[in-house]
């Protein structure tokens, strides 16, 4: 791996991959480097277009690392992860794509990730995405995540995509069963001309489900952000859906929110506010002694923490 | 330190500000009292370049700072707490204390700070500046960024705004302690008796003009004499 690759790969996970229990690195289109232990078993599908992660009945604190990066103008990269998370197993798995594209083509990454949570599986999974490089060609990622989640099971899902993504088109389904809780914190950061579209759809099914999803975006420059989310409550259920965006110069954001309640004792709650950043918070920060610019990158480095 | 001269301020063809002069002395307490629409925070947020007056000089140790914008008021040694504290999403109360001193302040340095203001400072220190606190706490939280700065001149536009009675007591102590120690110029927008005790002099302002600078008999008994000057000056606590 060169400097560059090093670079793409501290950028998505932020860290070194290798110091986790368990990783698959994929680069450019192939699996590159892998590492499993008893409990978290890594397999290659058979026509390599993916893993599968397995993670045993009462995993304890395991983590699993899946960075790709593309370095390769023109190369589209489609490729289906699926975890399958044991009874009880309480498990961190870091996942991302970082693209670097110099050249004149689009460089596409589409991650189909399927998480399958068995009974009182725990699962806390974080997700980057950055783009880098000066080329002409786009850098594009289209995540698509599927969560089935079994009776008592939890999951935190956290998503990160903060600069030089041309295009995504970012899709979440999930299915809650009885007593579970799926946690979504998504963050966006668009400049330039980029354009991010994100989709929510929670079904909560079974008694006590819930689910919160908070959405933080700011759009820059002439940039566009489209938040859908769609959570239907089938039964005794909640939700709280939550969309915050900043916008700055002639960036562009637009919130569906829907909210489908078809039963009784469903309480759904959602929340959108679209805004420039107030000026009273920059007024605030600035009678600290802060510079206008200074005051509005605090604000936004807050509000996408 | 800072003086006023000849500030006029007019909105809507109203004069909210009609030919302010002020001088405030260094290491002095002031407490500006007066009815509602008196224009005591419209003065107190031109000091601080948050409005910017029609007409009128400003001059804060020897300097002319008319035209300058908040940010380089606050570096020159201004600070002010506002009326109606504003909230963060993602900024802890440590941020916002670390923004306040611009200088690595450690965690307990932090909690000291909180503490004068009456939280219990680790229940706190890593808690976000957002609506998941009340008013109380973001104004004890407001006044304290105030005191982080320690600066040439501290404003406080109506601290006791929003806060409970309990809260309101140790506030009183933070300000007699202000008063006692500080080196510093500290000006106080209050109704409320107990700050006015502690100032060392008490300007009543009335339909946009100063009516009168003294202490607080003499300022007392202009009250009193003059039934024409809004009776909920000081009505409260009476």
């Amino acid at each position: 791996m060169n400097d560059k690759e090093k670079e793409l790969l501290q950028e998505v996970v932020g860290e070194d991959p290798t110091k986790a229990d368990s990783y698959n690195i994929r680069k450019n289109g192939k699996s590159f480097d892998r590492k499993v232990n008893p409990n978290i078993d890594i397999v290659s599908k058979e026509d390599n277009s993916g893993i599968d992660v397995y993670v045993k009945d009462d995993t304890l604190f395991g983590t699993v690392n899946i960075p790709v990066i593309i370095t390769e103008s023109g190369l589209t990269d489609v490729v289906y992860n699926d975890f399958h998370i044991g009874k009880n197993a309480n498990i961190i798995i870091v996942a991302g794509c970082g693209i670097s594209n110099d050249g004149h083509w689009d460089a596409r990454h589409d991650g189909i990730h399927r998480f399958y949570l068995e009974e009182g599986a725990k699962v806390k999974y974080v997700e980057r995405h950055c783009g880098l490089g000066v080329g002409e060609g786009k850098k594009v990622l289209n995540p698509v995540t599927e969560i089935y989640m079994k009776k008592n099971s939890y999951m935190v899902m956290d998503t990160t995509q903060i600069k030089g993504v041309d295009d995504t088109i970012r899709t979440t389904k999930a299915d809650l069963e009885e007593n579970t809780t799926l946690v979504i914190t998504e963050k966006i950061l668009t400049s330039d001309k980029q354009v991010a579209k994100t989709n929510f759809e929670v079904n909560l099914n079974g008694k006590e489900a819930s689910t919160h999803v908070t959405s933080r975006s700011v759009a820059t420059d002439d940039s566009y952000q489209e938040f859908i989310s769609n959570i239907t409550g089938n039964t005794k259920c909640y939700a709280h859906v939550e969309c915050d965006a900043i916008i700055k110069e002639n960036g562009k954001v637009k919130a569906v929110p829907e909210i489908y309640a078809k039963n009784i004792d469903a309480n759904l709650v959602h929340e959108a506010a679209i805004g420039k950043i107030a000026g009273e918070q920059l007024m605030k920060l600035m009678s600290l002694g802060l510079s206008e610019k200074k005051a509005e990158e605090v604000i936004i480095n807050g509000f996408l923490k | 330190m800072l003086e006023l001269q000849d500030i006029c301020f007019e909105r809507n063809d109203k004069k909210i500000l009609n030919h302010i002069n002020l001088k405030l002395d260094t290491k002095k307490f002031y407490v500006i009292t007066g009815p509602n629409g008196s224009g005591k925070s419209t003065l107190a947020k031109i000091i601080m370049g948050i409005e910017k007056p029609d007409s009128g000089k400003i001059i804060f140790n020897g300097e002319d700072i008319t035209n300058k914008k908040v940010d380089e008021r606050a570096k020159l040694g201004m600070g002010f707490a506002f009326q109606q504290p504003v909230t963060f999403k993602g900024i802890t109360v440590y941020d916002l204390l670390k923004l306040s001193t611009n200088k690595e302040l450690s965690k307990k340095e932090a909690c000291n700070i909180l503490s004068k203001v009456g939280l219990c400072a680790m229940e706190y220190v890593d808690r976000e500046v957002n609506k998941s606190l009340s008013g109380g706490e973001l104004k004890r939280i407001e006044i304290a960024t105030v005191l982080a700065r320690n600066p040439y001149l501290a404003i406080f536009d109506e601290p006791e705004a929003g806060i409970d009675l309990w809260s309101f007591q140790n506030l009183t102590e933070v300000f007699k302690d202000i008063q006692k120690s500080s080196d510093k110029t500290t000006l106080v927008i209050s109704h409320q008796e107990r700050i006015l005790n502690i100032a060392d002099e008490i300007i009543l302002m009335n339909q946009g003009t100063i009516q009168k600078i003294g202490a607080k008999e003499e300022v007392f008994d202009h009250i009193f004499k003059s039934k024409k000057c809004c009776e909920e000056v000081v009505a409260c606590e009476r």
